[in-house]
């Protein structure tokens, strides 16, 4: 189990993106977007769905 | 493994659209937990909705860039892509094989017993990357008025999701709202009505032409952390993994293909061969060999 382990590569590619989208996430964060996206969530918007 | 993906599909809609209070309130959910991302396409003017859905909150964004700049915000729509790109390099577009609530609709939809002649020509699939790029990023970035303000191009003139789930309920629960549905919104009831129709002949039409949210997932299909794999030793080219796929891919060709939504179906119903395997982070979780003995004896001799 462990030879078939060390056999099999890891592709890093997925752990950066993780680790970048992430980060980005916390900038948005830090900036308080949450807030902004908390009050146009709990909002209907009429016109954004086609109404008026 | 298909039993549990329904299950999985009905709990994430249900957990996405859990305000059942919404016919007797006469109004949408409004509490906190709409700060949270729903993974699939899912309406987040849906009367039921507890989550905000990332195309429509992502376009909220993109059109107020201008307008919040102005005023000293540095709102760039960080937190929405943050929490789409950790979902899409982790999972890609297993998001919408198990947690789409409108890609479940259509699967639903495509069980009608029907002759199910009508595929869909693979030269479609490019169509949302263009809806992606233009109804999503730019036009709600770039087309704004005098204030600074744009328009969410895809929420506004083509989402039949939000049509269904948002638009349909709203007029049902406020009367009133009737007269201001428009010539915009016949449109847009037709756009639904043909994508729900197209769903009774041919497999998830709107995911793989018209998604936004799907051809975003799908960048990460070669990335992700949750993936499947070909193994070219064990393949014997049967082609069996092509036709049991909902969203025409031809696992054997493609196997990073940007429509593969994950359901498994070729790993677990298709491939006699226990060549096509899920791993997570490159470690292989399980390999099924559904072979029977005469096909063994079969690969074995020949």
């Amino acid at each position: 189990m462990a030879k078939r382990l060390a056999t099999r590569r890891i592709n890093p590619v997925p752990f950066i993106l993780l680790t970048v989208f992430l980060l980005v996430f916390l900038a948005g964060v830090i900036t308080g977007e949450p807030v902004s996206v908390l009050q146009k969530a709990k909002k209907v918007c009429l016109s954004c769905i086609g109404i008026g | 493994m298909e039993l549990a993906r329904k299950w999985v599909q009905i709990i994430t809609a249900l957990l996405t659209n859990g305000y059942w209070a919404f016919p007797f309130t006469r109004n949408m959910y409004q509490g906190p937990l709409k700060v949270v991302c729903s993974p699939g396409l899912n309406c987040y003017s849906c009367p039921a909705a507890t989550t905000y859905c990332p195309i429509g909150a992502f376009q909220q964004m993109m059109l107020s860039i201008q307008f919040n700049l102005e005023f000293g915000k540095y709102y760039l729509g960080l937190f929405v892509l943050g929490c789409i790109g950790v979902v899409g390099s982790f999972l890609g577009r297993i998001v919408c094989g198990w947690a789409c609530p409108f890609g479940f609709i259509q699967e639903l939809i495509y069980k009608i017993p029907t002759k199910k002649k009508w595929g869909v020509p693979r030269i479609l699939r490019f169509i949302k990357y263009g809806l992606l790029l233009l109804t999503v990023v730019l036009l709600p970035l770039l087309v704004v008025d005098a204030m600074g303000l744009g328009e969410p191009w895809f929420c506004k003139y083509i989402c039949p999701a939000g049509t269904l789930e948002a638009g349909l309920p709203m007029l049902l629960l406020k009367p009133d709202l009737r007269a201001a549905a428009g010539l915009l919104f016949s449109v847009k009831v037709v756009i639904m009505v043909g994508f729900l129709l197209w769903s009774i002949k041919a497999s998830r039409p709107f995911c793989r032409t018209a998604c936004p949210l799907g051809a975003f997932y799908g960048l990460f299909n070669k990335w992700r952390v949750v993936k499947m794999h070909l193994n070219e030793d064990k393949c014997t080219k049967c082609l069996e993994c092509h036709p049991v796929c909902p969203m025409g891919v031809k696992f054997n060709e493609s196997p990073d293909d940007a429509d593969c939504i994950g359901c498994l179906k070729c790993m677990n119903e298709a491939c006699r061969y226990g060549a096509i395997t899920l791993s997570v982070g490159g470690i292989p979780l399980r390999s099924i060999d559904i072979r029977t003995k005469s096909d063994r004896e079969q690969q074995k001799s020949g």
